[in-house]
């Protein structure tokens, strides 16, 4: 574990496309019955969103909360798996959005799911050494999965950013510790040529997803951590339901404090954005005063975890952009064919 | 290739931020020598609102090349929050949801695709805005 203390979170937002199927919908054309199944909806990018423009949508909250000078903003990185050019980085495209442009420092990060996150660690170091001012860590994703295969019942789209600086009166919350685990661990990849990810099935669990989230939270909570009733929030990866779950069973986390960061029911696995939409729709909630345990995990395998405590600014912040919730409610249903339009699997000849 | 007229208007484009003039407050998407409206040659940077309120619209089912994946899109007739009109693609809507005025707000969308090995061309588009009422 590293006490990060001095870096704060100013500004944050999530997105969540407007968009929403049914994971019955989808296992009607492929005969399965999903009308039980626990990830009920996934949101759907609209035919002209990408990685690129969920992130501008976050990254504008973000900056309607932090209310700073975009200008100040002198690295954007973006964590995706789904980038819209796989040469030309998507930060300065975002840059240019929201008004920071020149920017310093703009590469895109991979990592799977936990590109994201990775974001936040790295922004957090270049604000600790003072090269920069305040720097933005974004994860987004236009998730794919095989039509047909189980992943196309919760591979989902949607975005999250966050706005990092030095810890002020004025700041939303501050990250005070830092942890992470990564292995060699091929549980799912994808080669430069393939629109789709392939999976090691059950080999995800044990080896891949439980390794890597309790090696970095354990981390956390041991060599002179922090005790588990310090703690009033954990948000886990969520490729599903019953993996976070299972995590807080294990590390004998009450129902109460996971459910607010449990959202992969209603917008399925956003990838590089699943665990901080996790996070977002915690910090719509939670009061000065109160921490929160976020673990991220990205296959091939790492996971992040930080704590954060709230502050004050908390309650003169939130308010400045639409809550998540907003957002998860206010939907459009599309069935199978309009989502094939969606990702693009009709060809225009 | 049309990169140079993309680039040089994506301030608009993405944020809708131009050069308004000093003197009688004419909005233009980029800086130009001498105001349109009244001569003068004294320019601020600024941007226009990013909501305002949908007057009328059309639905474009047979659409020009280059955008026939996004058919059927609707182009709408926006008075923005300044009194600024200005014509933009609307998203993100049912079509129900299209009259009485219904708040709009601007959003960051893919504009045009040129093929898999062109640039994509960012933009604004507008839709219903999440705070409708
Ligand atoms: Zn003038």
């Amino acid at each position: 574990m590293v006490k990060l203390g001095g870096v704060a979170v100013h500004g944050y937002g999530g997105y969540i496309p407007r968009y929403r199927i049914k994971a019955e919908e989808i296992g009607r054309v492929w005969g399965q019955d999903k009308s039980g199944s626990p990830v009920v909806e996934k949101a759907v990018a609209g035919i002209d969103e990408d990685a690129a423009t969920m992130a501008v949508e976050a990254a504008r909250m973000a900056l309607r909360r932090a209310m700073i000078d975009p200008k100040k903003i002198s690295a954007i990185y973006v964590g995706s798996e789904s980038k819209p050019y796989a040469v030309k980085p998507t930060g300065t495209i975002v840059a240019e959005a929201i008004g920071a442009s020149p920017t310093k420092l703009a590469a895109d990060l991979e990592f799977a799911c936990k590109a994201g996150s990775e974001a936040i660690a790295i922004i957090a170091g270049l604000i600790r050494s003072g090269q920069i001012e305040y720097g933005l860590a974004i994860g987004a994703d236009t998730a794919q999965g095989r039509p047909g295969d189980a992943l196309e019942y919760t591979a989902a789209s949607g975005a999250a950013a966050f706005i990092l600086g030095r810890l002020d009166d004025r700041a939303i919350a501050e990250i005070e510790a830092w942890s992470a685990y990564a292995t060699d661990t091929p549980d799912f990849w994808r080669r430069p040529s393939d629109k789709y990810p392939m999976h090691a099935a059950r080999f995800t669990g044990e080896p891949a997803y439980f390794r890597h989230i309790l090696g970095a939270v354990q981390s956390l909570l041991e060599d002179d951590g922090y005790a588990l009733n310090e703690i009033d929030y954990f948000v886990f990866h969520q490729p599903n339901v019953k993996f976070p779950l299972v995590v807080a069973k294990y590390l004998k986390v009450d129902q109460e404090k996971l459910s607010p960061g449990l959202i992969a029911n209603l917008v399925g696995n956003t990838y590089s954005a699943c665990s901080l939409l996790g996070l977002v729709n915690v910090l719509d909630q939670a009061q000065p005063g109160q921490r929160i345990l976020l673990a991220s995990y990205g296959s091939g395998a790492g996971s992040d975890a930080f704590l954060i405590r709230i502050l004050d600014g908390i309650f003169e912040r939130r308010d400045l952009a639409p809550r998540l919730a907003e957002l998860i409610e206010d939907k459009i249903y599309i069935d199978y064919s309009m989502y094939l339009k969606f990702r693009e699997e009709i060809i225009m000849r | 290739m049309r990169i140079p007229g993309y680039w040089r208007n994506t301030q608009f484009f993405y944020r809708l931020a131009g050069w308004k003039c000093v003197h009688c407050g004419a909005f233009h998407h980029y800086k130009p020598v001498v105001c349109k409206r009244c001569g003068s040659r004294e320019f601020a940077q600024a941007e226009l609102p990013s909501s305002g309120k949908l007057i009328t619209y059309t639905i474009v089912r047979s659409p020009p090349r280059g955008f026939e994946l996004f058919a059927p899109y609707a182009i709408g007739l926006i008075e923005l929050e300044d009194g600024t009109r200005i014509l933009s693609q609307l998203t993100d809507f049912k079509e129900n949801e299209l009259k009485d005025e219904i708040k709009v707000e601007a959003v960051f969308r893919r504009v045009r695709i040129n093929g898999d090995q062109g640039i994509i061309e960012y933009g604004y588009k507008f839709r219903p805005a999440l705070r409708r009422s």
